[in-house]
């Protein structure tokens, strides 16, 4: 194709998309190197029955035309990168020298917002991608040993989940292990303990959020397997058959190393989806117990205390320097791959 | 030997169907669960008592007379004005879907066709925005769109996820339009005809499958967003999913979680129609960049 048609094709999706990924990536940036104004103070004399004195008062007016006139706010550097909400570079440092071994020093460390979003991002993305390959993977093998009749409306009912609506998932799922809902109570019946309650204790939160997680998106991985698996040939698994390779050993030395592809993309769209957990902590009101990176720039941007462009930005863009530090194995490789059959 | 075989299949074959049925109740229960208790009042749907309850609506029998009510769904759609929300919903996903099949067939057409190094290198970076979480980029457009007075509107939010989902249409149609051979529109433009022409006359009519797998899954996105729509819409032009994350906020404290529970059937209803009509294009659109990339 000549460049030029190309360029006229490409046209339309590439201004979409520079316009509103590559602009907001940059501007994100350029909004955490400011922060709010505060207000704009000024000195009034009140007078009074029983004499004057100086008052400070906030000058509205003057704030608000302050605004008017920088929205940004004013010039504060790399100041919210290293603040307590954020990098808390001093808070660490302080935290180094007061700690007398590791356990005090990661329950200090673990108090600081950010790091609190980041464990529990990256506890949930690599404990349930990992899950979700599994289980996807025992799925896909057991709906294709069923008889064909039954394989359609199995199909149906396991594409449910990913289908539905994030928040409205986790919001059904939420209802169910509520301590009045079925499963709740269930529970509180087999532990014989009518104070359980799965939303009280951070560490039941966090294993009922990474349920969700796999519930959701096992089912993406068992299409993509179960899709895979009518690709294997059988010519090899009848080899294998007759060598006397019991049915373990045919899934392993046969199945298992056709569907590595499949493995890599699902491990990828996993890593990149997971990484950026949110609607399940809304769904669940787990922000007490479990925030997630995307879960604290929500928060900054429309949690009801305000808007805070600085620290939504700053936080933004070290999201992005996660994901980044997530896809460069891919990008690499894919590059290989790609070199590898230009030349 | 081949006796012990058998055997040992069969009882394998039983663990397999074991498995595979608690998965499909896992898969499926919550759903008709929450759908046979959203004809519930509360007392049923949480019962304090006994879950029981909410099977055979004692309570529902109670308080309406009757062991089924439709008064979340009233509550819902009537007193709390689901309806609209619904038809943002509606508004929203119809153009955010040809919106974005429009750009993403030109677009994906010309990257199967290129050929060009720079063609892999868009592709990559597609895949590079595809990873953005969404939240970051919104904290991009709030201080702008408030600036510029484009905040709350249907059409911003519109854009924002055509663009948003435009990096994952490339790719899809980029891969299904690999698979229609070259020689068609080759030899319509050894026909005389313009590279445009040869995509309007020959390729537009046999692409029909492939777009609509994809605008399935556009759908999807749209519907299913909360992230956009929670933050660049008021309240005015709420969209179903934020809408009933505002309902968490209000009506549990009013005690009708009810509201809360019919909305979320209804927006879960349209779904399920589209995995029963579609649900051979979803499948093999979930596979299209895997088994062939």
């Amino acid at each position: 194709m000549k460049n030029r048609t190309f360029f006229w094709f490409i046209l339309p999706s590439l201004v979409a998309m520079v316009l509103f990924i590559a602009l907001p990536i940059g501007s994100v940036f350029i909004q955490s190197l400011y922060i709010e104004h505060g207000a704009v103070l000024k000195e009034v004399k009140s007078c009074g029955p029983f004499g004057c004195k100086d008052e400070v008062q906030i000058d509205v007016a003057a704030t608000s035309q302050l605004k008017e006139e920088k929205p940004l706010g004013k010039f504060n550097g790399f100041g919210t990168y290293t603040n307590r909400n954020h990098l808390a570079v001093s808070e660490l440092k302080a935290a180094w020298n007061d700690s007398a071994n590791w356990s005090i020093y990661f329950s200090k460390v673990y108090n600081l917002p950010f790091y609190r979003a980041l464990a529990f991002t990256l506890t949930y993305t690599f404990i349930v991608t990992p899950l979700v390959l599994l289980l996807g993977f025992f799925i896909a093998l057991g709906v294709n040993s069923l008889p064909k009749k039954l394989k359609g409306p199995t199909i149906f009912v396991s594409l449910l989940p990913m289908i539905v609506t994030p928040l409205i998932g986790s919001l059904i799922l939420f209802w169910m292990i509520d301590s009045k809902g079925i499963l709740g109570a269930s529970l509180q019946w087999l532990l014989d303990d009518p104070n359980l309650s799965l939303k009280a204790s951070p560490a039941l939160t966090w294993i009922m959020l990474i349920i969700y997680g796999v519930w959701h998106s096992a089912p993406f991985a068992f299409i993509v397997f179960y899709a895979g698996l009518q690709t294997v040939p059988s010519e090899t698994i009848e080899a294998a058959m007759i060598d006397g390779a019991s049915r373990w050993e045919r899934t392993r030395y046969v199945v298992l190393p056709h569907l590595v592809p499949l493995i890599v993309f699902i491990s990828l769209i996993q890593l990149m989806d997971n990484f950026r957990v949110f609607e399940p902590i809304v769904g669940f009101s787990a922000q007490a117990s479990a925030t997630s990176l995307s879960w604290i720039i929500y928060n900054d941007l429309a949690g009801g205390e305000g808007t805070f462009f600085g620290s939504a930005g700053a936080t933004s863009v070290l999201t992005i320097l996660g994901v980044a530090v997530l896809l460069i194995p891919v990008l690499i490789r894919t590059w290989n791959d790609f070199s590898r059959k230009v030349v | 030997m081949s006796e012990l075989i058998h055997r040992r299949s069969k009882s394998f074959t039983l663990i397999i169907w074991v498995f595979v049925f608690f998965w499909i109740v896992a898969a499926g229960f919550p759903f008709l669960w929450t759908m046979w208790g959203s004809f519930k009042v509360q007392g049923d749907f949480f019962s304090k008592a006994d879950w029981g309850y909410a099977i055979s609506g004692l309570r529902t029998q109670i308080e309406t007379g009757s062991s089924f009510t439709g008064d979340g769904y009233h509550g819902a759609w009537i007193t709390k004005s689901f309806w609209k929300a619904a038809l943002n919903t509606m508004v929203v996903v119809i153009s955010v879907v040809i919106i974005s099949l429009t750009l993403g067939t030109l677009g994906g057409y010309a990257l199967a066709r290129s050929g060009k190094k720079y063609a892999f290198y868009l592709l990559m970076l597609a895949l590079v925005f595809r990873a953005m979480p969404h939240i970051t980029l919104v904290s991009g457009y709030l201080l702008p769109f408030f600036e510029w007075n484009l905040w709350g509107y249907l059409p911003t939010a519109i854009i924002v996820m055509v663009a948003i989902n435009q990096p994952f249409t490339l790719w899809m149609l980029h891969s299904f339009f690999l698979n229609i051979p070259k020689d068609l529109d080759e030899s319509a433009m050894v026909d005389g005809c313009t590279r445009f022409q040869a995509f309007r006359r020959v390729i537009v009519p046999v692409m029909w499958p492939g777009v609509i797998t994809t605008g399935l899954f556009s759908f999807l996105l749209a519907y299913n967003d909360f992230t956009v729509t929670a933050t660049l819409l008021n309240n005015s032009n709420q969209t179903m999913v934020p809408k009933i994350a505002s309902f968490l906020g209000t009506t549990q404290v009013e005690g009708n979680v009810m509201f809360a529970v019919a909305a979320v059937v209804s927006a879960t209803a349209p779904l399920f129609i589209l995995v029963m009509f579609f649900q051979r294009q979803i499948v093999s659109g979930l596979t299209a960049g895997a088994v062939k990339g």
